[in-house]
């Protein structure tokens, strides 16, 4: 059993990480990730719900009717992530300022639906728990991977403590603007993946179909 | 009859079920939490009024002491239309009560607030309260030493909302302070930068004439009526210089103000 668990905590880290491997969350992960503190809660409300979430969820899968098992889903994942949010405007008034929406989008988070339907509906509640924190935690090191980067050559600083030195302010640093805006985000998960695929070969997809060679006869039409 | 979790009434059940649970659930939250998120709305307020009039000191940020800092502000309301202070029998007619009146909440509300027609609304605000809380500084001596203003204009992405402190001549700026916008980061979110509000504090807000002088300009401002604009930001700093001409004009805060400077 504490194998069983350990393998559920583990393997989303690397092996089944939601965002390299599994593609989801990638909307909150261009979104959140402009500066650590905000990535720090984001990755703490977002593990806290999914765990959550798959617990009530397997708690409750074998009274759900199949006919409206995901709008059940739904509205377990939604007061849950409500309450998240209403405990940080209660707790930490600033920072739920700056997550603004994304708190509230975790409702349409992927990884917190992924896990519910496709582990949390076929497992006992305890090991359904521990599946949604391993998948909080996978989620969490891709996204303070990509704050860190991007708030070090955005913003020259991390968790808001000046690390370079910025021309603005009479240093000799300056910030790379598009680490600021999403797509920066984008290209750090792509190389992110290409570094996980190429040490992990058995991630990389097949080719879906080969294009024909090229000839020589065909070129001179 | 055992319990048929797919049948028509075991699927109904269910979800009143879930329904219930979770209501319950999600309105216990809200009730409990709400006094704390009362608490910080208002602090957060507090802190930005205390960060545009120059007396916020990073040092300390703890709950008492923004309070006990807070404590020399007076919250006035004002009659924008007739620019004097309302009484507290016109207050009370109205239901408003100064400590816990939120310009913000009652902007939808017609009955203390108007939509702007187009040419008036020089800062893309759509309507405008029409009464507003400002907040007071008395020196020792019982003058006027301060007086913060809410502001707010269209900037590139969003209503930007802040404070605008001026001293007790109702001409002079103490300073500037954005707690709410959607501004980009890095380019107009640097409305927040320190070394661009530091920018503020002394310039002139009306000339001889009494005509709204002060600029936001591109590139560097020189004089008391210009302040540099945001390099890279624009729309955000037109935005910016809207918003000081509407709020400082006839239909904001102007008639206010002219009160203010008769004493």
């Amino acid at each position: 059993m504490s194998s069983a668990i350990n393998a559920v905590l583990t393997r989303p880290i690397i092996a089944e990480n939601p965002i390299t491997m599994q593609i989801l969350g990638i909307c909150s992960s261009l979104a959140v990730t402009t500066s650590l503190n905000v990535a720090v809660v984001m990755c703490v409300a977002l593990t806290v719900v999914t765990g959550f979430s798959n617990f009530f969820i397997s708690l409750v899968r074998n009274y759900m009717p199949s006919s409206i098992r995901i709008i059940i889903q739904m509205a377990i994942i939604s007061a849950l992530v409500i309450a998240v949010d209403q405990l940080l405007q209660a707790f930490a008034y600033e920072i739920s300022k700056q997550l603004s929406v994304f708190v509230g989008l975790i409702i349409t988070n992927c990884i917190v639906m992924g896990r519910a339907e496709a582990f949390a509906m076929k497992n006992p509640p305890v090991i359904s728990f521990m599946d949604g924190i391993g998948n909080g935690l996978g989620y969490s090191i891709i996204l303070l991977l990509l704050a860190t980067i991007r708030e070090l050559f955005g913003s020259g600083s991390l968790f808001g403590m000046e690390i370079l030195p910025l021309v603005a302010n009479g240093g000799w640093y300056e910030p790379n603007g598009l680490m600021l805006i999403a797509p920066s985000a984008f290209f750090i998960i792509g190389f992110l993946i290409w570094i996980v695929r190429t040490k992990r070969t058995e991630q990389m997809e097949k080719s879906e179909f080969r294009m024909a060679a090229h000839t020589v006869q065909e070129a001179a039409h | 009859m055992a319990f048929n979790k797919d049948s028509v009434s075991g699927t109904i059940k269910v979800a009143l079920i879930v329904c219930v649970v979770c209501s319950i659930f999600i309105s216990s939250a809200a009730v409990i939490l709400k006094p704390f998120q009362v608490e910080n709305k208002i602090l957060d307020r507090n802190m930005n009024i205390l960060i545009a009039a120059g007396m916020y000191d990073p040092a300390l940020n703890s709950q008492a002491e923004i309070s006990s800092l807070f404590a020399a502000f007076t919250p006035r309301v004002v009659d924008l239309n007739s620019g004097s202070f309302m009484t507290d029998e016109q207050l009370s007619e109205l239901g408003i009560d100064v400590q816990s009146y939120d310009d913000r909440a009652v902007l939808s509300d017609p009955d203390y607030s108007d939509a702007l027609p187009e040419e008036d609304d020089i800062a893309d605000l759509k309507r405008r309260v029409r009464y507003a809380t400002v907040y007071l500084v008395e020196a020792a001596d019982g003058s006027l030493q301060n007086i913060v203003l809410p502001v707010s204009g269209y900037g590139l992405w969003g209503t930007m909302y802040g404070y605008l402190a001026l001293e007790g001549d109702g001409n002079t700026v103490t300073g500037i302070g954005f707690y709410d916008h959607k501004e980009t980061p890095g380019l107009g979110g640097e409305i927040t930068n320190p070394r661009w509000k530091a920018l503020w504090p002394g310039k002139q807000i009306f000339d001889a004439n009494s005509e709204v002088a002060l600029r936001v300009v591109k590139g560097n401002g020189s004089g008391v009526y210009e302040i540099d604009g945001l390099a890279g930001a624009s729309l955000t700093t037109r935005g910016v210089g809207n918003l000081i001409q509407f709020w400082m004009g006839p239909n904001g805060f102007g008639p206010f103000l002219a009160n203010v400077k008769q004493g």
